[in-house]
């Protein structure tokens, strides 16, 4: 895990947003275990406490689940992993959209940089 | 739960000159608390007299809710601004002088955090470079069993490397029943891993909040705040 942080925007936002993208694509499966809170600060190089107060976060989004005693969990329930999923993928289309509508490009020639790009 | 750290009202002179003024603080377990203020201000005045080892004006300083003394000194790991150590003596030498003063001293850790640097232990502290002496002084800090920990510039005039050592070491080695207290004047390089912070000006405490929160409510990072609010 590789997390870069910016110190101009609370670290546990940042670290909700970044685990959410190691979650919806896959990096840790559904029903995988969580590592413990101690381990993923290390290793995220962030405080104990951020890191718990992302957790808490994501619980509250039922992107992971806590099993009484047994650690912490990614959730298994599809239908939400793919809810995520779409609400990024609307997110970076809009502002790849909007970069390009910028630049003066139509809809037809994004269209086409995009398929150009995915050959 | 007693505060593990309380001052209350704590005025400090030096003849005429008032150099903390009417400071209040409580300091809970399990948390990483920056100390932030420029050069001068009194953070290490503060950091003393937490210590025991300057006396204020007026005002107390309570540890588990009791004077300063020999029992707070004993759950107290200071590490001060300069350094303190013999360098005369080998890394061997100093970790027996450890071991005989601080019953808490874990010296199977110490000795493990100093074989990770490829230190050898018969090496003469006088022999070794500026940035490992400080990593040393750190390490011998925190193989301390304590419940406070107070580094005082932990990072003054130390390389990026050396500074992330130094950062990766508090992190480790911090428990949720302890807290650390980091003072310095450079923010930036500290404050992603601090819960709290407190800044400090001409004697006085001018803010105390949670990092996050002050980040989220005033929009920038914890060192753009500070510089904004002290124009430095």
């Amino acid at each position: 895990m590789n997390f870069v942080f910016d110190n101009d925007r609370p670290i546990y936002i940042q670290l909700v947003e970044q685990l959410e993208i190691y979650i919806i694509s896959g990096k840790i499966q559904p029903g995988d275990k969580l590592p413990s809170v101690r381990d993923l600060a290390l290793k995220t190089k962030v405080n104990p406490n951020t890191m718990q107060k992302a957790l808490s976060e994501l619980e509250d989004l039922k992107l992971i689940y806590t099993e009484r005693t047994n650690g912490k969990y990614v959730t298994t329930d599809n239908k939400l992993l793919n809810k995520f999923k779409s609400k990024y993928a609307k997110e970076k289309t809009k502002k790849y959209i909007n970069e390009m509508k910028e630049l003066n490009f139509t809809k037809e020639e994004i269209i086409e940089f995009l398929k150009e790009e995915d050959k | 739960m007693m505060e593990l750290l309380e001052c209350i009202h704590i005025y400090k002179d030096y003849d005429k000159k008032q150099v903390l003024k009417d400071i209040n603080l409580k300091i809970p377990r399990g948390k990483i608390i920056g100390l932030l203020g420029k050069n001068g201000m009194g953070k290490t005045t503060l950091i003393k007299l937490i210590n025991d080892l300057l006396t204020p004006t007026s005002g107390e300083v309570l540890v588990n809710g009791k004077n300063v003394g020999i029992e707070s000194k004993r759950i107290i790991s200071y590490l001060p601004e300069r350094t303190y150590l013999d360098k005369s003596m080998t890394v061997k030498q100093t970790l027996k002088y450890f071991t005989d003063f601080y019953d808490n001293f874990d010296i199977e850790k110490a000795k493990r955090l100093i074989k990770d640097l490829d230190l050898e232990i018969d090496t003469k502290i006088s022999k070794m470079s500026k940035g490992m002496q400080e990593k040393l002084q750190l390490i011998l800090v925190m193989s301390r069993n304590a419940e406070l920990y107070i580094l005082d510039e932990p990072l003054g005039g130390v390389d990026p490397a050396t500074r992330d050592y130094i950062l990766d070491t508090i992190l480790n080695n911090f428990n949720e029943d302890a807290s650390v207290i980091i003072s310095t004047h450079l923010i930036s390089d500290i404050e992603r891993i601090l819960d709290e912070v407190i800044f400090i000006d001409k004697g006085k405490i001018i803010l105390s909040s949670n990092a996050d929160k002050l980040r989220e409510k005033e929009n920038g990072s914890i060192d753009e705040i500070f510089r904004r609010m002290f124009k430095c």
